[in-house]
């Protein structure tokens, strides 16, 4: 029921939209595809990793994922946290209990010391996409990877789209001196060479995650900020939002009202490609080595990796399949936001668009009542 | 008349996905005959005449058939259509504005038609070109030639557009609210100049508009559509003196009627003094700036309570800029005053609170209200923002009733805008303006985009409320028969200056200023 009524309440150009987004099958399932993909990289630590998610060892209940456990509880010596793939503690607690492990044993910063051949070494059973130069489990690092460049690039696309609707919105309802300053001081500011602010800085600082992602900040909304202002500007003439203002309500308020839910269209078309950008960036600060720590699961170090050894093409050809994977998923659903975005796209010329799209007519759904208060 | 007429339309039906549109519509147009296509928004009169010439959308489902003299178009292939547009038929439709490519000069515009239908190329189409525009009585041909659409007014456009339509001396002529867009006195010249060149090349001429003031005068058979079905054809006279159809009865009675009802009193609510707009004008680097554009010159005026004033004039005459200026919605100098409020001296949140007095309600009804907000939310949201104090369920109350005031089921505040015909929007507008208790308001053009019968049923609620209420009404239009319906005194602006002002009555029937005779000549009150 409410459902229902969720759906009956989007206005038309939306549910046309959704439509024609769903119409996009490439869009649809590339959208699904990356959904499934984040969701499944979220649980990374369930799927990959070094700890059993739950393990019975003499009758006692363990969550060893959750809670690090001293080794001397499993009959070991050191107080420290527990190493459950060293032979001696795992054969400690498997004669005592059982062990249920992640299908990928391995996390991302997992030095496996028993390989058979000097690292990196192939693929085989018990690691699927072989091991990199320092003996960690590709597979581990590319979930792990993954995870983290599409979380940073949410954080980033957030991140600037706040900063860009909040100040190109601003300077386009207001207009006038307002907006010409404005303007002036993010071309000034757009000319700093963002790369090199970033290589700089990894000298001075030990650059981790959260250095990256505020630098980068402080670059990113440029893009938006052009669009955003176009579209207040457009705004701020039609005349709802000179009847609000006829009203009196405050700037903030006709802005946040009745501007910014027009304008988010636009903007909405940008952000896949803002976020490709935020993925690209990363790698290639990772590649180059002035992007995350060393020892982070980054995709860009995959690929430094694969450059650095070319003996071991499992380490190129993974980081080429997963970087392209995802890039060319997030261009495909841009694509196809933008184009369900786009009233003169028309994707099968014999379906429905433009004719249900017509305005009502002068005498349709609800029929104009017969003047009963008027006449008197 | 030809014994061929040049267009016959034989059963013709249009359909978008199975919505049927036009429905078995048959009329001919023979040469040197102008038949008038009738009727409101949405009665299928442009899409027929679209659909005869092949201009519609893919998913548009044609039937029947249409002849041009004598030749059944379904038949053509795309190179025939191309060949048969803009060389047998001509167009000519409703927006000037927008119907020129800005980014070509009118003399190349003019020229590319006469390349591809007559293969005249540089000097040779320069020569035609000329004599087209002069054809079309525009002045300063020579320099035209080179101007770009911008610095053209609306009228020399469709003058352009006409000059186009008639380059390779169509057979038959489309004019799809030809004069729409442009002001009375303007409209008065190019349907005259259309009639020109008709009788001077024999052309047929298909006329589709809305206004029956038009059809009078300009077309020699009508055909009155309604919800695309043919209600009736005949010639001019006949329709007009002894229409059959019940709808045509009703359209030539939906000319707005009445007088204003209530009686203003003494007491002067809204005054202006020495008002005044300029808009600067953009500063050369280095250059001193030029003076501003007056858009309103000084002038004063008053405004009682329960009077309407009715602002007359054309486009360009200032008389939206005047209303934003009394509302202080653009910069202004000179005195407002408002109750014993001086509002041109407030500011910020002083200014915010007095806005309540005054409210105001738009031309366009498809833009005024925000697409993305339920009805309830759009009327309510200055009650909301100016009394925090009243509670849920007041706000619904009192949404309720001022629907019902405005003449609005109460069903219509959980839907949202674009379920809703014009005039029911402009009510909406209306329902939004009042639940705030104003003394004035405000209406800008609130009738003009509407269809006569709406038009009408909106005159009546608006002169109740006033009545009602007690409403002080600043209603300003370009149609002297809405205004003579509505205003108790007009004043009549050109150019950002009063030209004339006065009892509405007296200064209709009885004119002073000459710009003010043409308007109503041209309006044939």
């Amino acid at each position: 029921m409410t459902q229902h009524g969720s759906t009956s309440r989007l206005s038309p150009i939306t549910r046309r939209r959704l439509q024609a987004f769903r119409d996009n099958r490439r869009a649809w399932w590339s959208f699904w595809l990356f959904l499934f993909l984040f969701v499944f990289s979220l649980g990374a630590e369930l799927i990959a990793n070094d700890k059993p998610i739950v393990m019975r060892y003499q009758g006692e209940w363990y969550v060893p994922l959750l809670v690090d456990y001293p080794e001397t509880d499993f009959g070991g010596f050191l107080p420290t946290t527990a190493e459950y793939r060293d032979p001696f503690v795992k054969e400690g607690i498997e004669t005592h209990g059982w062990m249920l492990w992640p299908p990928v044993p391995f996390s991302y910063d997992t030095l496996d010391q028993a390989l058979d051949h000097p690292a990196p070494s192939p693929p085989d059973a018990r690691h699927w996409l072989g091991t990199d130069d320092q003996g960690r489990d590709v597979l581990a690092r590319v979930i792990y990877g993954f995870r983290l460049s599409v979380l940073f690039a949410l954080a980033l696309t957030i991140g600037s789209l706040v900063l860009g609707v909040v100040f190109g919105g601003i300077q386009g309802y207001f207009g006038g001196k307002v907006d010409l300053i404005g303007q002036r001081l993010s071309e000034i500011w757009s000319g700093l060479p963002v790369l090199f602010l970033l290589i700089i800085l990894a000298s001075l600082v030990e650059p981790n995650i959260w250095w990256l992602l505020g630098i980068m900040l402080l670059f990113s909304w440029l893009g938006l900020v052009d669009i955003v202002r176009a579209e207040f500007l457009r705004a701020r003439n039609l005349e709802y939002v000179r009847a609000a203002r006829a009203m009196g309500l405050p700037a903030h308020l006709i802005m946040w009202r009745h501007v910014l839910p027009n304008a988010m269209v636009a903007t909405l078309t940008f952000i896949p490609f803002l976020f490709t950008g935020a993925i690209t960036t990363l790698t290639a600060l990772d590649f180059l080595g002035f992007g995350l720590p060393p020892g982070s699961p980054s995709l860009g170090e995959l690929v430094a990796q694969g450059k650095n050894n070319l003996q071991a093409p499992w380490l190129g050809i993974t980081a080429f399949v997963s970087l392209s994977l995802m890039l060319s998923l997030l261009v495909f659903i841009g694509e196809g936001l933008r184009d369900a975005f786009d009233p003169r796209h028309i994707q099968k010329p014999a379906g429905k668009p433009a004719g249900t799209l017509q305005p009502a007519a002068e005498s349709d759904a609800l029929p104009l009542p017969q003047e009963p208060t008027d006449e008197r | 008349m030809n014994a061929e007429p040049v267009l016959q339309l034989d059963e013709v039906s249009i359909a978008f996905d199975r919505t049927t549109v036009v429905d078995r519509l048959s009329l001919q147009v023979g040469a040197g005959e102008t038949l008038a296509l009738v009727g409101e928004s949405g009665s299928g009169k442009s899409v027929s005449a679209l659909g005869a010439m092949g201009l519609l959308p893919a998913n548009a489902r044609i039937e029947g058939h249409c002849r041009l003299e004598g030749r059944d178009l379904a038949s053509l292939t795309p190179r025939d259509w191309q060949r048969l547009r803009g060389n047998q038929v001509g167009f000519i439709f409703q927006e000037p504005m927008t119907s020129l490519n800005p980014l070509h000069t009118i003399g190349k515009q003019i020229g590319e038609t006469l390349r591809l239908h007559q293969g005249l190329r540089g000097r040779e189409a320069r020569a035609r070109a000329r004599e087209l525009l002069a054809q079309v009585h525009l002045p300063r041909v020579e320099e035209l030639l080179d101007a770009w659409p911008h610095q053209l007014s609306g009228g020399q456009r469709q003058r352009v557009m006409i000059a186009m339509a008639i380059a390779n001396r169509p057979r038959l002529l489309i004019a799809d609210e030809p004069t729409t867009a442009l002001d009375v006195t303007v409209q008065q010249e190019i349907l005259q100049l259309l009639g020109e060149l008709q009788s001077r090349h024999g052309m047929a001429m298909l006329f589709i508009t809305h206004d029956l003031n038009l059809v009078r005068r300009h077309a020699d058979r009508v055909c009155v559509l309604y919800q695309g079905r043919e209600q009736e054809t005949g010639s001019v006279a006949r329709v007009f003196d002894a229409p059959r159809s019940a709808y045509t009865r009703t359209l030539l009675a939906a000319e707005p009627e009445g007088r204003p009802v209530s009686r203003p009193t003494s007491e002067v609510l809204l005054e202006a003094q020495r008002l005044s707009v300029t808009f600067r004008r953009p500063k050369r680097l280095f250059a001193r700036r030029p003076p501003g554009f007056a858009a309103v010159k000084p002038l004063d005026l008053s405004l009682a309570r329960g009077e309407t004033l009715g602002i007359v004039g054309e486009s360009g005459s200032g008389k939206t800029t005047l209303a934003m200026a009394l509302l202080r919605l653009v910069e202004s100098e000179g005195h407002i005053t408002l109750g014993e409020t001086r509002l041109d001296r407030l500011t910020g949140g002083d200014l915010r609170r007095q806005r309540r007095r005054a409210q105001i309600v738009f031309q366009d009804p498809y833009g005024a209200l925000s697409p993305r907000m339920p009805v309830a939310d759009i009327i309510s949201e200055g009650l909301r923002y100016h009394h925090p104090e009243v509670d849920k369920e007041t706000v619904r109350e009192r949404v309720l009733s001022t629907l019902r005031e405005v003449g609005l089921p109460r069903e219509v505040a959980a839907r949202y805008p674009h379920e809703f015909s014009g005039g029911q929007r402009q009510r909406i507008a209306v329902a939004r303006a009042i639940i705030l208790e104003p003394e004035l308001l405000v209406l800008d053009e609130p009738t003009s985009a509407l269809d006569r019968t709406v038009q009408k049923q909106l005159i009546r609620l608006l002169r109740n409320l006033q009545e009602r209420r007690g409403l002080s009404y600043l209603f300003i239009s370009h149609d002297l028969a809405v205004v003579r319906a509505m205003a108790h005194r007009i004043i009549v602006m050109k150019d950002g200056a009063i030209m004339e002002q006065g009892k509405c009555e007296e200064v209709l029937r009885s004119p002073t200023a000459s710009y003010t005779q043409s308007l109503l000549k041209a309006s044939f009150l």
